[in-house]
C-alpha cells in the first residue's frame, strides 16, 4: 500500500509581530526598527501516512500540530520542505467556517459544498442525506443565524462528512456537539476508515487516539518528538505536557485573577515544594487502582496553629475529581513552625488514562485566609494498559445470561 | 448511514503542494473552481439584499437618484451645453460605478472573508473575482435604467458600434481582475490600501470623462491629448458613451472622438492586452503574498 501523504523536511517560519503595524503610518514610524521575533512553528518535520491509515497529531498548545495540518491542507505554505498528497482531500479545520449567517441552511449547504470542491449536481444528489444526518429538516429554509449552535454544528458536519474524500483532515471538530452527535460522528469516521479513507487529525483527547488511531505523531515546539503506536504517542504527549508544566512559574499564570487563590495568598506559610510519589521508583505513571503519595513541603514564617492543608485533583477538562483537606479528613495538623512536610496518601486511584492536575493549598480553618497556593505544576499520570476508555476505573465484569431455548421467535 | 457521497473536485494528484504555483496554474485552478466563483457571486448578491423589502430595486434606485441629481445640477444650475445630459451621464456613470464598486469590494474581499481563508483551501483569487462578478450583476441590472432613459429621451443607440460592448466589458473585467487581485493581497498586510484607494478612486473619477465629455479634456490638453488615453478607463468609458449616447458632437461642441469602430476597438485591445500583462504580474504578486494569509488575517 502506497502512502497518501508524504511530508518531508517541512519547516514553517513565522514572524511573530509583537504589535503588528497594520497601517502605513505605523510602518513609517517604525521604519528600520524590526519589531518582531523570528519563530519556527515547524522545524524539519517528516511524517508519512500510508493510504487508509488513521494518524493522530498530538501536542500541547503551540506545538505546531495545527500549523502542520494547515500546511497539509494547503492553507499555509511551508517555508521549506515538500508535501505530496495522493488523492482527493477534504479538510475539516473548522466546522461551518464557510457558513454565512444571513443565508438559509439550504443555501449554505450548497455554498459550503462548493467551497469543499463539490459541484451543484453533487450536492443536490446528497442533499437529503445531509439534512437527514444533521436532523434539521424543518429548519433547512431558515436563516442560519437563527440556528442554535448545535444545529449549526450538525449541519456543518453533515456537509463535511457527505463529501467522499480519499484523504480527510480533521482539526478537533469532534470535540463539539452533544454526546449523541459525537457518537454519530465517530461512527461516520469509522465508516470512512472501513472505506479506506486516509485520516489525519489533530486532537487533545487520549481516548480518541486510543479508540480510532493506528498511529500517533507527537509534536513539541515544532519538532516531531514521537511517531509510533497510540500508546507510545500518549506517553510522549504527557512527557511534553509535563515538561511544559514545569516551565510555568509558580502560579504566575493565574495570579492576575483577583479571585484566584494564588492572588489572595498571604504567604505566612509557604509551599516550598511538592512531589508526586509513584508506587515504584523510576516510574513516571500509575496504573489504574494503584496507590499514590503526594508530598507537600512548607515553610512557616511565623508559628501558626490555625492551618489546613488542602488538595484538589482535576481532570484535563478542569473537572474537580477530588477536593479535600486535612480538616475534612479529620487529620488535623498540629502547629506549624519552620520547615515541614505533609503527605497525602491516596490508597487507591481508580482512574483510567489521563494526566490529572493536582492543586495544593494552605489556608486557615474557616477558609478566610489563604496562606499559599500551588497549581499548574503537579501532574499525576495514569496509564491504562487495557483498551477500556473513560475516566473512572469501575470494577466491571460482563457475563452472558443464557436465553431460554426456543424463546427467540417473539 | 448513506452509501451515496459526493465527490470533491479532483485536484492534480502527486503534486507537491508546498511548491509555488505559477500564474498559469493559478488560472487553471480558478477554472476548476468556477462553480465556487458563481456561488460566491450569488452569495454576495443574496446577502446584500437579504431582509430588505425592495431587494434588487435598491440597485436601480442608486443610478436613478444620481440621474436626477446630476441632471438637475448640470442641466439647470450649470447650464451644460451637452444635449440630453442625463443619457450622456448614465452611459459613463454606470460602467464607472461597476468599476469603483468592484474595486472597493474586491480589495477588501480577502480580509472580509477571513473565516474562509483561514480554514479552507480554494484558489483565493476567487474572492476578488467574485466581488467583480457581483458588481457586474449590479451593472447589468442598472443598465435597465439606461435603456429606460434611451426610450424616454428618444435616443437611438449606435447599432454599428454595439458589438464593441463585448470587448469593452472584457477589457474592463481584465483590468479589474488585475487591480483587485493585487490590491486584495496587499490589503491583507497593509490595511491602508483600502482607505488610500477610496481617495484615489475619487480623483480617478474626475480624471475620467464621465460628467464632462472626452473631447473637452482632449482638446484642452492640446498636443498632449493622447496622454489622456493612458487612463485605461477613458478608452472603456468613451466606448460606452459612443454606443449609447451616440453623439460625436452637439453643434459646434465636440463631445466624443470621431473614430471608427476600429479606432475604438484598437484602444480597447491595448487596454485588454496591458491588463492581461498586469494580471499575470498581479497573480505572481498574489502568489508571493498568499503564503501567510491564514496567519496574517
Amino acid at each position: 500500500m502506497g502512502s497518501a501523504i508524504e511530508i518531508h523536511g517541512v519547516s514553517k517560519h513565522f514572524r511573530l509581530h509583537k504589535d503588528r503595524p497594520q497601517s502605513l503610518k505605523e510602518r513609517v514610524i517604525r521604519f528600520g526598527r524590526s519589531d518582531h521575533d523570528e519563530f519556527w512553528a515547524l522545524r524539519d518535520v517528516d511524517v508519512e501516512v500510508a493510504a487508509g491509515e488513521t494518524v493522530g497529531l498530538l501536542g500541547a498548545n503551540g506545538s505546531g500540530k495545527s500549523t502542520l495540518l494547515k500546511c497539509v491542507a494547503g492553507i499555509l505554505r511551508p517555508t521549506e520542505g515538500s508535501i505530496v498528497r495522493h488523492g482527493r482531500i477534504a479538510a475539516l479545520l473548522e466546522l461551518g467556517s464557510g457558513f454565512h449567517p444571513e443565508l438559509t441552511g439550504r443555501e449554505n449547504v450548497f455554498l459550503n459544498g462548493s467551497i469543499l470542491g463539490l459541484s451543484r449536481a453533487d450536492v443536490t444528489r446528497v442533499f437529503d442525506d445531509i439534512v437527514d444526518f444533521a436532523e434539521i429538516e424543518p429548519f433547512i429554509d431558515m436563516q442560519v443565524k437563527h440556528y442554535s449552535s448545535g444545529m449549526y454544528t450538525r449541519l456543518a458536519f453533515a456537509v463535511a462528512v457527505n463529501v467522499a474524500p480519499e484523504i480527510l483532515l480533521v482539526d478537533e471538530v469532534l470535540a463539539v456537539g452533544d454526546e449523541a452527535f459525537q457518537q454519530k460522528c465517530l461512527e461516520r469516521i469509522k465508516v470512512f476508515q472501513r472505506d479506506g479513507v486516509t485520516i489525519l487529525f489533530v486532537t487533545h483527547s487520549a481516548d480518541l487516539v486510543r479508540q480510532i488511531c493506528d498511529r500517533g505523531v507527537v509534536l513539541d515546539h515544532g519538532r516531531k518528538v514521537s511517531d509510533g503506536s497510540p500508546g507510545e504517542a500518549i506517553l510522549a504527549l504527557r512527557e511534553t505536557l509535563r515538561s511544559r508544566g514545569a516551565e510555568v512559574p509558580d502560579g504566575l499564570d493565574d495570579a492576575d485573577d483577583p479571585d484566584h487563590p494564588a492572588a489572595r495568598a498571604t504567604l505566612a506559610v509557604r509551599i516550598t515544594g511538592a512531589e508526586i510519589e509513584y508506587p515504584e521508583a523510576g516510574r513516571n505513571h500509575l496504573l489504574p487502582d494503584e496507590p499514590l503519595r503526594i508530598h507537600l513541603h512548607y515553610r512557616a514564617a511565623i508559628p501558626l496553629d490555625d492551618v489546613v492543608f488542602a488538595i484538589n485533583v482535576f481532570d484535563q477538562r478542569g473537572n474537580l475529581l477530588l477536593g479535600t483537606n486535612t480538616q475534612l479528613l479529620g487529620d488535623d495538623v498540629d502547629r506549624v513552625e519552620g520547615d515541614g512536610e505533609v503527605v497525602f496518601e491516596l490508597e487507591r486511584v481508580p482512574l483510567l488514562d489521563g494526566v490529572y492536575e493536582v492543586h495544593l493549598g494552605i489556608h486557615n480553618r474557616d477558609g478566610g485566609t489563604s496562606y499559599d497556593f500551588r497549581g499548574g505544576q503537579d501532574f499525576v499520570q495514569v496509564l491504562n494498559p487495557t483498551r477500556t476508555i473513560g475516566l473512572v476505573h469501575f470494577p466491571v465484569r460482563a457475563r452472558q445470561v443464557p436465553g431460554e431455548p426456543g424463546d427467540g421467535g417473539t | 448511514m448513506s452509501a451515496r457521497t459526493a465527490t470533491p473536485a479532483p485536484t492534480a494528484p502527486n503534486l507537491d503542494i508546498a511548491r509555488k504555483r505559477g500564474p498559469w496554474r493559478r488560472v487553471a485552478d480558478v477554472w476548476v473552481y468556477r462553480e465556487l466563483l458563481l456561488n460566491l457571486t450569488r452569495k454576495e448578491l443574496k446577502v446584500k439584499y437579504k431582509n430588505s423589502v425592495l431587494g434588487f430595486l435598491w440597485s436601480l434606485l442608486n443610478p436613478l437618484l444620481y440621474l436626477v441629481v446630476y441632471y438637475v445640477v448640470f442641466q439647470y444650475f450649470l447650464k451644460t451645453s451637452i444635449p440630453v445630459f442625463a443619457v450622456f451621464l448614465l452611459a459613463g456613470l454606470l460602467p464607472w460605478t461597476f468599476f469603483s464598486n468592484a474595486l472597493g469590494a474586491g480589495t477588501t474581499s480577502i480580509v472580509g472573508n477571513s473565516s474562509l481563508v483561514g480554514k479552507v483551501w480554494f484558489p483565493r483569487e476567487i474572492l476578488p473575482l467574485a466581488a467583480i462578478g457581483a458588481a457586474m450583476v449590479h451593472f447589468l441590472l442598472q443598465s435597465v435604467v439606461l435603456i429606460g432613459a434611451l426610450f424616454v429621451f428618444g435616443i437611438n443607440p449606435a447599432w454599428g458600434y454595439m458589438p464593441l460592448l463585448v470587448p469593452a466589458l472584457l477589457a474592463l473585467v481584465l483590468f479589474l481582475a488585475a487591480l483587485t487581485v493585487a490590491l486584495s493581497a496587499a490589503n491583507v498586510y497593509l490595511r491602508d490600501t483600502q482607505h488610500l484607494l477610496e481617495l484615489l478612486v475619487m480623483a480617478w473619477f474626475w480624471l475620467s470623462p464621465i460628467v464632462y465629455p472626452y473631447r473637452q479634456a482632449y482638446d484642452q490638453l492640446g498636443r498632449w491629448g493622447s496622454l489622456y488615453l493612458l487612463n485605461p478607463m477613458v478608452s472603456i468609458l468613451i466606448t460606452f458613451q459612443r454606443i449609447f449616447y451616440n453623439k460625436v458632437s452637439a453643434g459646434p461642441i465636440p463631445i466624443l472622438p470621431d473614430g471608427s469602430v476600429w479606432w475604438y476597438l484598437r484602444n480597447l485591445a491595448i487596454v485588454g492586452m496591458a491588463s492581461t500583462v498586469l494580471l499575470v504580474g498581479a497573480l505572481v504578486l498574489f502568489g508571493r503574498l498568499e503564503d501567510d494569509f491564514a496567519e496574517e488575517i
